[in-house]
């Protein structure tokens, strides 16, 4: 008795899974048949538009692209470092001080202090970043990613246990002597799977780029796609700028993961 | 001249050290000196400061008053380089401490290139012929993580000895080891003993201190209750704390047995 009402709940299982495959093949067969692929086509995937891009999509766009992001890559790093010592500081100002720095800048949207930044030379007519638009890019990356940055270093810097640092004291270091030697290079391994996401984050907001004003030589993906795009009358090239994106953040991602898995391995 | 000489005598000279972690009073009014050549070992019960008093000796922990002078040099003075004076004094940690990212050569050698700043290539050859002095010269290019504890624990010695100081601290060294570890690294230590090496060690290992100590001292509460050889601490203690520990130990770890025999027959294993 109890053996067939067993089976049959099997059964209908088996019966529920193949109704949703029916399902979803036959909405996929309707959407096949019902879009209109050639509309598709012509202002998706028009490779003749795509292609009046070519030359400027690597030389500037995405040239561009890895600029701003690097730059404003290393700068966080310097600053987000800074502050996480700063964090980890015996003098409570310091601390006071990056606490209220990482609660601002996490809590701001990078859209936000993109626009700040580009309204500085609005306000103060005379007074320009070096580097201009690069100069300001890497100052907004940089302090978007510094927060989060600061973050990371100090679960890193933390992570070290403290016998090492009383290990490396007790033989004559000088405590920057054993950071250097000893609390860093063994925290640089932890932080590096995190930093690396933080770069393929930094690249996607590199985008916001185009809210500094800039002019042709100085777009990036988003931007250049956005502009053949309305010259064109036709969104292709946007969708050529996401490819190029993912072309670069899929695999730093995966990248990201294979580090993590291979730290996690070697400890 | 001959006070401040006189005073160098000693190779640790403590005078009325107290320590408190906030309200916890750890240490309360230790006077301690070591001569040099002495193995001196201290014993006690867990939160009794053994291990407090140890890590004053080299500042791991800063003594709330006291003076604590390591051959003739006052580590309490604030004029005195704590960097230089560390490199006088090796410390092995309970959890060996070594440097995971580092080879074993490396941990050994690190210090003598960055701290005495000598050449790569010599501090490595001084660190090879310190691992050799620990029976682990095969080792050297092998990582911390694919070491026993045993070995990890005379690499860790290896590590402080490379620095050449004047007295060798020891915080509980045998006792993050499997039970048939402890052997190896004990014998390190009596042999470095046998060599005239200024030691104090911290330990629950009873026929170490038995065979090797020139003093045992017991500690409880934060203060010395008993100092002397250990044939009268341990072999017939005058006070009754001591009297109470040493009954708890010898009799449930059945370490003074075990011990004594690793003493009388050699620990090579």
């Amino acid at each position: 008795m109890s053996e067939t009402k067993l089976r049959s709940s099997r059964a209908r299982r088996e019966m529920i899974r193949r109704i949703q495959y029916g399902v979803l093949a036959a909405a996929i067969v309707l959407a096949a048949l019902f879009a209109d692929w050639k509309a598709i086509r012509q202002f998706f995937f028009n490779t003749s538009i795509a292609r009046e891009g070519l030359p400027q999509l690597f030389t500037i766009a995405l040239k561009n692209t890895v600029v701003y992001t690097i730059t404003g890559f290393f700068f966080g790093i310097v600053l987000g470092l800074a502050l996480a010592l700063m964090r980890l500081s015996s003098v409570a100002p310091y601390r006071w001080i990056a606490k209220i720095y990482v609660e601002i800048f996490r809590g701001l949207p990078a859209l936000v202090i993109f626009l700040m930044i580009g309204s500085v030379p609005l306000v103060f007519p005379g007074f320009a970043l070096p580097g201009g638009v690069y100069g300001m890019a890497c100052l907004g990356l940089g302090l978007v990613s510094a927060a989060y940055m600061a973050e990371t270093f100090r679960a890193g810097l933390q992570a070290v246990p403290k016998g090492q640092m009383e290990a490396a004291r007790s033989l004559g270091m000088t405590n920057s002597q054993s950071m250097r030697s000893v609390i860093i290079p063994q925290a640089i391994r932890i932080v590096i799977p995190p930093l690396t996401n933080e770069l393929v984050l930094l690249f996607k907001d590199s985008s916001l780029v185009l809210f500094l004003g800039v002019t042709s030589s100085q777009v990036e993906l988003a931007k250049f796609g956005n502009d053949q795009a309305a010259a064109f009358a036709n969104p292709t090239p946007i969708l050529v700028s996401g490819l190029m994106y993912l072309l670069i953040t899929i695999p730093l991602g995966y990248l990201a993961r294979r580090l993590e898995l291979h730290l996690s391995n070697a400890r | 001249m001959n006070v401040p000489s006189k005073l160098a005598s000693r190779a640790i000279e403590i005078r009325g050290l107290r320590k408190s972690f906030g309200t916890l009073k750890v240490l309360n009014g230790i006077d301690f000196t070591v001569e040099h050549g002495q193995l001196v070992c201290i014993i006690g019960k867990s939160g009794s400061g053994k291990s407090t008093l140890l890590r004053c000796i080299n500042l791991l922990e800063t003594p709330n008053s006291g003076q604590i002078l390591v051959d003739g040099m006052d580590l309490t003075d604030s004029d005195v380089d704590i960097d230089a004076a560390r490199r006088q004094i090796g410390m092995v940690f309970q959890q060996f401490n070594l440097f995971p990212h580092l080879s074993v050569v490396r941990n050994v050698s690190i210090a003598l290139e960055k701290v005495m700043k000598r050449s790569r290539a010599e501090s490595e050859r001084i660190a090879r012929s310190g691992l050799q002095r620990v029976g682990l010269e095969d080792k050297a290019n092998a990582f911390p993580a694919q070491l026993s504890g045993g070995q990890q624990q005379r690499v860790a010695i290896a590590r402080a000895l490379a620095m050449e100081p004047k007295v060798m601290l020891f915080d509980e060294p045998t006792s993050a080891l499997d039970p048939e570890l402890v052997g190896e690294v004990l014998t390190v230590m009596r042999k470095l003993a046998e060599d005239g090496m200024t030691m104090v060690v911290v330990t629950h290992e009873m026929g170490f201190a038995r065979e090797l100590a020139d003093r045992v001292v017991f500690m409880d509460s934060g203060v010395i209750v008993e100092d002397g050889p250990p044939e009268q601490v341990i072999g017939s203690p005058v006070h009754e704390r001591t009297q109470v520990f040493l009954r708890r130990v010898l009799r449930t770890g059945d370490t003074g047995n075990s011990g004594k025999e690793r003493g009388d027959k050699g620990t090579d294993t």
